[in-house]
């Protein structure tokens, strides 16, 4: 247990610092959802009552396409030098390591997600009539939803041709129900004219059942090769 | 073994004329949809038919995992090709029905939502095993089932919900139904499964056959042919 303890803590820290000095992929993702912003705003022009329905939509698909760019970054760096052979051969603990990628993609989009959220704000003139609060859990919850199988599918995706597109094409239809729960759940919040509880529920659902089949079946997607 | 494939298949060609015959021919007509409600004959044992498939092909892949057998694969990869041809199928009667029935081609509900996304994760695992081609392909591939078939009880209660929230157009849902027409419905549907059996057993031998020519010529590349 403590050397899962240890080696996901030192994966993790060595991914975090990497990103810190080159912030490659935080720096693509934001630029990315500020233009999936702005082109979502010229093309649908919404009023403030309109927007209230739409955002949770519009935020949404935003945050998927732009944890994709982040996902696809995952594998690509243990590739070089043939990092994750070394990984497969040494005794570390299988979800160790995807564990340590699936945080590192969770902060990665955590940290997007708390830029991009005021920006939306203040572009489509949201005011939530529903309890706020609520909007954290189904943050933290999506985010986790879209990562954990977006880890997986990454990994599943290095041993395909033209990997890049593979991955949406696996992780949307998995994700149907996750994004549909989250843009259900921030658009009755924003609303304010019902529970999201069911929706919140859902998601926890989902979390836990996928959270469960990728640390049982992340081994067999290593040792594929 | 052939044999035994070719009496299957020409009982099939039978039973399906006879099918065709029942539901064109002897059925009763509909009072209120008229001659269109037939459709019902060859969507409904299709719906029934791919669902099937798409059973055997999760049952495949986890035996494929625990054993590591190459037929459990084979027999995964067929039912999901056959499974996604009926859940085509499906997909192409519903609206044809829809139109003149409910006067629109497509609505969000929850039996067609939930066979459109099953469709969509299928045609994904056909598309992974088209673009992987390493040998761990059948690996991904039965994890990528298993993936899927988690995914089916959430959809399902996403669309429920949702659906709940906002009412559709009124489906044929509950109604009791001839005798007569439930008559053609069985032997309809007893004609696809057979059609479906033929199909995937030809598809089948047809994979089998493929690796070993495969597994020959990799063979013979190794042991370096005299030019």
């Amino acid at each position: 247990m403590s050397s899962l303890r240890s080696i996901t803590l030192a994966t993790l820290t060595k991914d975090i610092r990497l990103e810190w000095r080159s912030r490659d992929a935080i720096n693509s993702m934001l630029f990315f959802s500020l233009l999936v912003v702005v082109i979502f705003s010229f093309s649908f022009d919404p009023n403030a009552e309109e927007s209230r329905e739409i955002a949770g939509g519009l935020i949404w698909v935003a945050f998927l396409f732009a944890a994709v760019v982040a996902l696809n970054q995952t594998w690509a760096r243990e590739l070089r030098n043939q990092v994750l052979d070394a990984y497969r051969v040494s005794p570390a603990p299988a979800n160790a390591l995807f564990l340590a990628k699936a945080l590192g993609n969770f902060i990665l989009v955590s940290v997007l997600e708390a830029l991009m959220a005021p920006l939306f704000m203040i572009f489509y003139n949201l005011r939530a009539l529903g309890p706020a609060w609520q909007l954290i859990p189904v943050a933290i919850l999506g985010t986790w939803a879209l990562v954990v199988n977006g880890t997986f599918f990454a990994a599943m995706s290095l041993r395909t041709r033209s990997r890049e597109i593979m991955l949406p094409l696996l992780l949307f239809p998995i994700s149907i129900p996750a994004v549909q729960s989250m843009v259900e759940a921030t658009r009755i919040i924003l609303a304010g004219d019902a529970s999201a509880r069911f929706w919140i529920v859902l998601l926890l659902t989902y979390d836990v059942v996928f959270t469960t089949a990728c640390l049982a079946l992340f081994e067999t997607i290593l040792q594929a090769e | 073994m052939k044999r035994a494939l070719t009496i299957l298949a020409v009982f099939t060609a039978l039973l399906l004329a006879y099918a065709f015959y029942e539901a064109i021919w002897v059925a009763p007509m509909e009072r209120t949809m008229g001659d269109v409600q037939r459709i019902f004959y060859y969507h409904v044992p299709s719906a029934w038919t791919a669902f099937l498939l798409f059973t055997v092909n999760l049952v495949a892949s986890v035996v494929y995992l625990i054993e590591r057998s190459p037929k459990a694969d084979a027999v995964a990869l067929v039912s999901a090709e056959v499974g996604v041809v009926f859940c085509t199928v499906v997909l192409v009667t519903g609206p044809i029905w829809a139109r003149p029935v409910w006067g629109i081609w497509w609505t969000w509900d929850l039996r067609l939502t939930l066979t459109l996304v099953l469709w969509l994760i299928y045609v994904s695992y056909l598309v992974l095993r088209r673009f992987s081609d390493s040998s761990q392909t059948p690996k991904l591939a039965a994890v990528l089932a298993i993936f899927g078939a988690l995914d089916v009880p959430l959809v399902y209660f996403s669309i429920w919900f949702f659906r709940t929230q906002h009412p559709q157009p009124v489906i044929g849902g509950g109604g009791s139904i001839d005798p007569r027409m439930l008559h053609v419905l069985l032997m309809n549907w007893l004609a696809f499964s057979c059609f479906a059996v033929v199909v995937c057993w030809w598809r089948y031998r047809l994979e089998m056959l493929q690796r070993a020519v495969d597994e020959a010529e990799s063979l013979e590349s190794l042991m370096g042919v005299p030019q």
